[in-house]
């Protein structure tokens, strides 16, 4: 089992997949851009990911976190983002559907997810963070962005 | 004193100084009367001593000093070469290497001491011939006569012996006499109650070198520091000064008991040849710099007469450039050509003539700096091939086969990437021609072959690719063995077998677990070999081929393409996507209506000038959504061709050729079969280049 408990201040970006609220490491994240470009599919591959997009000038693959844990399908529109983040040298674009803000999370305001119950399995959750009213899931990147689709 | 902004240098210099000496070493190998290749590998190893002294890497200083004590004691003819000690020293050679790799990795050298190696030095050491009589000079010192003791000045019965001199350092002191310089021998005799003997020992050293230098010690000045000498030790200086007041000098310094001066002539050697009088300032610039202490000045000298002795093609300046800086340059590069592209294609420009001149201009400019950086990544292959001749010695004694290795060709150059990538094949096939090609040396006496075995390696220029070729003159590949083993596995039926023609048969042989050897040795026969080969060299770009002929040898062709990142493409639309094919894999395309697609075998095919060309559904095998269902009057199919073998491929549309810059589609992504990369096009959106081979199959 991963390392589930949050220790230290921490930044952390909350976004919106549906009605709930997710939170990632701000230090792993690259750059958010729009989605204002198509995403060029790439055959037999999982379906969450959706394909590749042209960063700047590097191709750079895309997720969709929401058929990666299950979700009905991405739908566009102009609050749609995606996350661009980078693990051990490799960049990975995250679509989600809007992002809000950045918050600040410690040993207090965090929660193990032992308390959690629900249709996520431990996996890809390190903790939920409380800050600014807001109850946020706090996501495993690495466990996120691995393509062995049983990892969820 | 921080050393690690030296560190990127003194790695890079080390790995072209470890190079040289394995070659230099294989040299000495083969001709061991060759003084000059001995020479030159002492400085090499003098220069590496002073390189990883400077740097603090101890443990490299210390096993490289006792590997010049080694060369030392062959120059001098007290030891003579065996296959056992050049053994020894490449093993050294390969103990350096494996520091210079941890130093590379971690900064430090490691903890390994090579206890092994420096005792199988200090062996070697000990077969010299007690005495210290050098034997035979070799003949570039014409008139010297064998026994080098030097004549003394006086025959004074008291007079400590002459300490006996070998033949640099009789050079040194010839060479010091034509500058004016006396030789004295000084022997010291401290009292008997000194204590603190090397303390003393220290300040006597100080004192002469205030006047004169010194050129050797007895006992050695290591063994002086250490206290490992009774009560007296003997010096030889060079001075200006008169021996008088030398011996002053020393007689003032407390607890010196006796001081004892004798001159010294110097030889007189007839007149040297040109060679000689070189080798001896390489060798005095050496022993200068052996007693004091080592400088990296050592290094810049020695690189000078490095560059000038090795011949190099290179004449005139060259720079060293970080990989990243010239990658940065290419792409930049590149995305100026995808730039110009889109230029080109905008709608909505008045074309006029002015613009398309530019244009124009444009195109030529964009096409001579992309074949400018392309040149600047371009690398002989000589970078590669020079570590073969050295493995192909190893696994020759390994086998115990006899076997040469002939390069020609090793300026030819590749781009950096495909470099990097070639040395796995190439060695794979070089093991191969040594296990399975070559035949043992009884084997070959009994066909009457000459019982050393040739592998032959060439690299040339054919049209816009580089072509390799790996030749032996061994027992060549036996065909029926190959078509029995392809039946065995299953690969194809007896009867198809028997229709088989000679190329296919040789096509078996990169199938993955198809190999004919009798055993697996550890360096090849688990069939593993071949088709790593053939996937690693199409990955590049390009062909591996074989030619054989049963009882005479084989020959493998590995052809490369010249230039990698942008390639000619063609453009089509499966669905509503775009996919790019390479156009050198293009044969031809046409419409056919689906009355033309027949069946054989469950596989689709077409009637295409006689042939039977297999059909591939692109839009089936890529998984692409289709929004309508219909049923076109006629397809249109993109004939590829893969060495001789064609298939169609069914697109939607065709949108056009294009100059595309590949681009890696990440580690993320790399391993999918059917698309080698992708591209950026000139709207921006991103297609994926297919891989018609991977499709073909």
């Amino acid at each position: 089992m991963g390392d589930n408990t949050v220790a230290d201040a921490k930044k952390y970006l909350v976004f919106r997949l549906g009605k709930e609220e997710f939170g990632i490491e701000i230090s792993k994240i690259t750059t958010i851009i729009e989605k204002d470009m198509n995403i060029a599919r790439v055959p037999k591959q999982p379906k969450f990911l959706k394909g590749v997009i042209n960063l700047r000038g590097e191709i750079v693959p895309v997720i969709s976190l929401r058929l990666r844990f299950g979700y009905p399908d991405d739908v566009y529109n102009e609050d749609t983002r995606i996350v661009i983040i980078k693990l051990d040298d490799v960049s990975v674009g995250l679509i989600v559907d809007s992002v809000a803000e950045v918050v600040e999370l410690n040993e207090d305001t965090t929660e193990s997810i032992s308390n959690i119950t629900g249709e996520h399995t431990m996996d890809y959750l390190t903790g939920v963070g409380k800050a600014n009213g807001r109850i946020v899931t706090l996501l495993n990147l690495e466990k996120i962005v691995s393509l062995d689709a049983s990892a969820i | 004193m921080d050393m690690s902004q030296y560190l990127d240098i003194f790695i890079e210099e080390t790995k072209e100084h470890l190079q040289s000496l394995n070659q230099s070493l294989l040299q000495l190998e083969k001709n061991p009367e060759d003084r000059s290749v001995l020479n030159e590998i002492f400085r090499v190893a003098h220069t590496l001593k002073g390189m990883s002294g400077t740097m603090g890497f101890n443990k490299m200083s210390a096993l490289t000093h006792d590997m010049e004590n080694v060369l030392h004691a062959l120059r001098n003819d007290e030891i003579k070469i065996s296959t056992s000690l050049v053994d020894v020293l490449f093993k050294c050679l390969d103990a350096l290497e494996g520091y210079n790799a941890k130093i590379t990795e971690t900064g430090s050298e490691g903890s390994d001491d090579n206890r092994e190696l420096i005792d199988a030095l200090a062996d070697i050491l000990k077969t010299k011939a007690t005495g210290g009589q050098p034997a035979e000079i070799s003949n570039e010192q014409p008139a010297s006569p064998s026994a080098s003791t030097v004549s003394a000045a006086t025959a004074d019965s008291e007079m400590p012996e002459t300490l006996p001199l070998d033949q640099y350092e009789t050079n040194i002191i010839n060479k010091a006499a034509e500058m004016g310089n006396d030789t004295l021998q000084i022997t010291v005799k401290l009292n008997k109650g000194c204590v603190l003997k090397s303390a003393r020992a220290f300040i006597i050293f100080k004192t002469l070198e205030r006047h004169s230098e010194i050129i050797k010690s007895e006992p050695k000045v290591q063994d002086i520091e250490d206290e490992k000498f009774d009560f007296e030790f003997t010096l030889i200086v060079l001075t200006k000064v008169d021996e008088t007041s030398l011996k002053k000098d020393l007689n003032a310094i407390a607890e010196v008991d006796e001081v004892i001066i004798k001159k010294i002539k110097s030889r007189n050697t007839a007149a040297p040849k040109a060679s000689t009088v070189a080798e001896v300032k390489r060798e005095e610039a050496v022993a200068a710099e052996d007693e004091k202490a080592v400088a990296p000045a050592a290094v810049p000298a020695a690189e000078k007469h490095e560059a000038a002795a090795a011949r190099k093609t290179k004449t005139g300046k060259t720079v060293r450039v970080d990989i990243d800086r010239l990658d940065v340059l290419l792409n930049l590069v590149s995305e100026l050509i995808i730039q110009k592209t889109r230029l080109e294609g905008l709608e909505g420009i008045e074309r006029t003539q002015q613009y398309t001149e530019v244009i124009e201009y444009l195109e030529r400019i964009t096409t001579n700096l992309h074949d400018a950086v392309m040149k600047v990544r371009m690398v002989p292959v000589e970078t590669v091939f020079n570590r073969f001749p050295r493995m192909i010695r190893d696994i020759s004694r390994e086998l115990g086969k006899e076997v040469e290795l002939e390069m020609s060709g090793e300026e030819t150059e590749l781009d950096r990437t495909v470099i990097d990538e070639i040395g796995d094949p190439l060695i794979h096939l070089l093991r191969n021609s040594c296990d399975h090609g070559i035949e043992s040396i009884e084997e070959r006496r009994r066909l009457g072959k000459p019982e050393c075995g040739k592998i032959v390696l060439k690299a040339y220029q054919d049209g816009n690719n580089v072509v390799i070729e790996v030749g032996d003159d061994g027992q060549g590949i036996n065909l029926e063995k190959v078509k029995k083993k392809a039946i065995e596995r299953g690969l194809v039926t007896k009867e198809m077998a028997d229709n088989l023609t000679k190329k296919d048969i040789l096509d078996f042989l990169f199938r993955p677990s198809c190999s004919t050897a009798e055993k697996i040795t550890d360096i090849s026969g688990r069939g593993v070999g071949l088709d790593v080969v053939k996937t690693k060299i199409e990955a590049l770009g390009g062909t591996v081929e074989v030619e054989t002929e049963l009882g005479k040898g084989s020959r493998f062709f590995v052809r490369l393409p010249l230039t990698l990142a942008i390639i000619q493409a063609l453009l089509v639309m499966v669905g509503e996507e775009k996919y790019a094919i390479q156009i050198s894999s293009v044969h031809k395309i046409t419409n056919i209506t689906p009355e033309d697609i027949k069946m054989v075998q469950k596989q689709e095919v077409i009637l295409y000038r006689d042939t039977v060309v297999p059909i591939v559904r692109l839009d089936k095998v890529l998984e692409v959504p289709r929004t309508n269902e219909q049923q076109d009057k006629t397809l249109t199919l993109v004939i590829v061709k893969k060495g001789d073998r064609l298939t169609g491929f069914v697109v939607d549309k065709i949108l056009g050729q294009q100059e595309i810059v590949q681009k890696s589609l990440g580690k993320f992504l790399s391993g999918i079969k059917i698309i080698t990369s992708a591209t950026i096009l000139g709207d921006g959106n991103v297609a994926l280049i297919l891989d018609v081979n991977a499709l073909a199959n």
